[in-house]
C-alpha cells in the first residue's frame, strides 16, 4: 500500500489540476464577451453580488476579466514551457554527440545563465517586438538552460552504461541509440520538468506584461490587469489589484505542488 | 598553488561567457525589428528628410555590416565607452553607476536580510521535521515561492503606504526635493517597503535548501551519536547543523544574484524607486538600445562574478575542500 500511494494520490491530483486548467483555459469560448463589457452605470464598483469580484474604470466585470487573465496565461505558459521542454530535450542530446558538442552547449547555457532572467526576457522580448508569439519564445529560450543541464548530467551517467556500450559493438547508429536508449531514459524527466517549467513561464510572463513589453495591450492579460490595478492602487481601489494577482496565485500553486508530488512518485 | 590555478580558469571562463553575452545582446538588438533612427529621432521623425537620414546613418555606421558594427562597439565597449543613453541624455556608464548606487542600497540590504533569515528559518524548521513550526514554515516557504513579487509590492503598498499611511507611496525620496538634500532617514523609510518585499518573496529558496540539508542531518550518524551522549536537539542543531548547512546556504544565495535582480526590475517599477531596474524598463519600452546593451553585461557581470565568489568560497572557506582537490 505504502508504495502505491504517493503514485495514486498523484494522479488525483494530476487529474483535479487538469480538469481545473482546462475549466481556466476554456473560459475564454464559454465567457464570450463579458470580459469586455461595459457597464457605465458601475465603474469601479466594490465586489457584490452582481460583480464578484468587483468591476474596472470602465466598468468591465473583473470576475471574468481574471478568468479571461488565467485562461491566456495558461495557454501562454503551457507553450513556452513545452517549447522550452523541447529546446532543453535537443540540446541535452547535442551535447551526447561528441566532447566538443558538449563545449558548445555548456558555453551557450553558461551565457544564458548569466543574465538575469528578466532582463534576458526583456532583451528578447524588444528584439521580436513584443506581442504573444515574442512572450512565448523568450520564455522559452530563457527556461531551457536549467532543465538541460539536469537531463545532460542524467545522460552523462548513461553513456558508459554496459548495455550502451554494447548495443554500439553491435553496430547500432547513433541514431539508433539516441532514439532507443538514451530518450526512453530522460522522458520520466522531461514530462516533470516541463510541469516545473511550466509555474515558472505562467509568472514570467505575467511580470513581463506587467512591464509593458509582454502581450497586446488589448488582452485582459493577468500581467495588464495588474498594471491598471497600479493606477488606482492609491485611491483605495484593492479589488482590482488583489484578486487577479490571488487567481494567478493559485494557479501558479497547484502547478508547483503537482510537479513536486511527480517528481517523488516518479 | 592549485587554488589560484583553478581560480584563472574559471575567470578565463568568465571572460569567455561575457563576450558571448556581449555577442548575444548585440545580436537580439540588431535583429529588432524598431529602427534605431526613429528611436532616436522620437516625435521629430517626420521632419528629417531621407538625406538626412543617410547622413545619420553614415555617422553612426547603421548602413556597415553587423560583424563590422559588432566589432567597433566591442572596440569601444574595451576602452570603457558604452555610447550614449537617448533616454537619459547621458553616457550610460554614467546613467548605470548613478541608478546602481541607489539600487545597491536596495540589493545588498534585501539580499543580507535574505540570506540570515531565510538560512535562520530553514534552521528551526529542518531541526524538528514534522512540528507545527516546520510546517507553518514550509507552507510560507511554498507559498511565496509561487507568489509573483510585483503583486505582493502592490499589496503591501496598498496596506502599509494607503491605508496605514506608515510608509511612502514611491521613490527614493519625497518628491520635489534633490537627491541630496534627503537625509538619511528619509531614506531607509523610503527603503523599507521594497527590501520587505524581495526579502519575503527571496526567503523561500534558502528556507528550503537549509531544512532539506537540516533533515538529512537530523537523520545521520553524527545526530544519532550525538543524541545518545545525551545532546539535546537544538544543540545539535547549533553544533553541528549550522556548520554543516551554512555554506550550502551561502553558495545558493550568492548564486541566486540573478533572481534578486529581477526582483528588484519589477519591485522598482511599483514603487517607483529610481534605480537600475526602473532604467532597464524604461529603455527596453523607449528601444534605448546603448542602455540595454550596458545593463545587460552590466548584470551578466554582476550575476557572474556571483557565481565566481560561489564557486570559489567553497574551497577557500572549507579546509575539507583543499584536501581533497588532487
Amino acid at each position: 500500500m505504502s508504495r502505491a500511494q504517493p503514485r495514486r494520490d498523484a494522479l488525483w491530483m494530476g487529474a483535479a489540476i487538469a480538469v481545473l486548467l482546462v475549466a481556466l483555459l476554456s473560459s475564454r469560448w464559454w465567457l464570450g464577451d463579458t470580459p469586455g463589457q461595459m457597464h457605465f452605470d458601475a465603474r469601479l464598483a466594490a465586489p457584490s453580488l452582481d460583480h464578484w469580484l468587483g468591476t474596472d474604470a470602465l466598468g468591465r466585470d473583473l470576475w471574468a476579466r481574471t478568468l479571461a487573465g488565467l485562461s491566456l496565461s495558461i495557454g501562454v505558459g503551457s507553450l513556452a514551457a513545452l517549447i522550452g521542454t523541447f529546446i532543453a530535450l535537443g540540446m541535452a542530446l547535442l551535447a551526447m554527440l561528441g566532447p566538443r558538442f558538449d563545449a558548445l552547449v555548456a558555453l551557450v547555457i553558461d551565457t544564458l545563465l548569466s543574465v538575469p532572467h528578466l532582463i534576458l526576457l526583456l532583451l528578447i522580448a524588444f528584439a521580436l517586438g513584443g506581442g504573444t508569439q515574442a512572450v512565448i519564445i523568450a520564455v522559452a529560450v530563457t527556461h531551457w538552460p536549467r532543465l538541460a543541464r539536469l537531463l545532460r548530467a542524467e545522460l552523462l551517467q548513461l553513456r558508459h552504461a554496459p548495455y550502451i556500450a554494447m548495443s554500439r559493438a553491435l553496430g547500432k547508429s547513433q541514431c539508433f541509440v539516441m532514439v532507443y536508449h538514451y530518450l526512453p531514459q530522460v522522458l520520466p524527466q522531461c514530462v516533470v520538468g516541463a510541469l516545473l517549467l511550466f509555474p515558472h513561464a505562467i509568472l514570467h510572463e505575467a511580470a513581463l506584461t506587467f512591464l509593458g513589453v509582454g502581450l497586446d495591450p488589448s488582452q485582459p492579460a493577468i500581467g495588464l490587469l495588474l498594471a491598471d490595478a497600479m493606477r488606482y492602487l492609491s485611491s483605495g481601489v484593492w479589488w482590482l489589484g488583489l484578486f487577479p494577482g490571488l487567481g494567478l496565485l493559485l494557479v501558479v500553486l497547484s502547478l508547483e505542488r503537482l510537479a513536486s508530488h511527480w517528481r517523488h512518485a516518479l | 598553488m592549485q587554488l589560484i590555478a583553478t581560480f584563472a580558469v574559471r575567470l578565463l571562463r568568465l571572460a569567455l561567457v561575457m563576450v558571448c553575452v556581449a555577442a548575444v545582446s548585440f545580436g537580439l538588438m540588431m535583429l529588432s525589428p524598431i529602427d534605431p533612427i526613429d528611436a532616436y529621432l522620437g516625435p521629430q521623425m517626420a521632419q528629417v528628410s531621407p538625406e538626412q537620414r543617410d547622413l545619420i546613418a553614415e555617422r553612426w555606421g547603421f548602413n556597415e555590416p553587423p560583424v563590422v558594427q559588432f566589432g567597433h562597439w566591442l572596440g569601444q565597449l574595451i576602452q570603457g565607452d558604452l555610447g550614449v543613453s537617448h533616454v537619459y541624455n547621458q553616457p550610460v556608464s554614467e546613467v548605470i553607476g548613478q541608478r546602481f548606487k541607489r539600487s545597491i542600497v536596495l540589493l545588498g540590504s534585501a539580499w543580507l536580510l535574505t540570506t540570515l533569515v531565510g538560512f535562520a528559518l530553514g534552521v528551526v524548521a529542518g531541526a524538528r521535521e514534522g512540528s507545527l513550526l516546520d510546517s507553518i514554515i514550509s507552507t510560507y516557504a511554498y507559498l511565496t515561492a509561487s507568489t509573483p513579487a510585483f503583486w505582493l509590492a502592490m499589496l503591501l503598498l496598498l496596506l502599509f503606504s494607503v491605508y496605514l499611511g506608515w510608509t511612502p507611496v514611491c521613490c527614493a525620496g519625497p518628491t520635489g526635493t534633490l537627491s541630496q538634500d534627503v537625509g538619511l532617514a528619509t531614506r531607509l523609510h523610503h527603503l523599507i517597503l521594497p527590501v520587505m518585499t524581495l526579502a519575503l518573496v527571496g526567503i523561500a529558496t534558502i528556507t528550503l535548501h537549509t531544512r532539506t540539508r537540516m533533515i538529512a542531518l537530523m537523520n545521520s550518524n553524527i545526530a544519532t551519536h550525538a543524541f545518545a551522549q545525551g545532546a539535546s536537539r537544538w544543540d545539535i542543531a547549533w553544533r553541528h547543523g549550522i556548520r554543516h548547512a551554512s555554506l550550502p546556504a551561502l553558495t545558493l544565495s550568492l548564486a541566486s544574484l540573478g533572481e534578486l535582480f529581477g526582483g528588484s526590475v519589477l519591485v522598482e517599477q511599483v514603487f517607483a524607486y529610481p534605480g537600475l531596474g526602473e532604467a532597464t524598463v524604461a529603455a527596453g519600452l523607449r528601444s534605448d538600445v546603448p542602455l540595454l546593451l550596458g545593463i545587460a553585461l552590466f548584470t551578466a557581470l554582476f550575476v557572474s562574478v556571483g557565481n565566481l565568489l560561489a564557486d570559489t568560497l567553497y574551497a577557500l572557506i572549507d579546509p575539507r575542500m583543499q584536501k581533497v582537490t588532487p
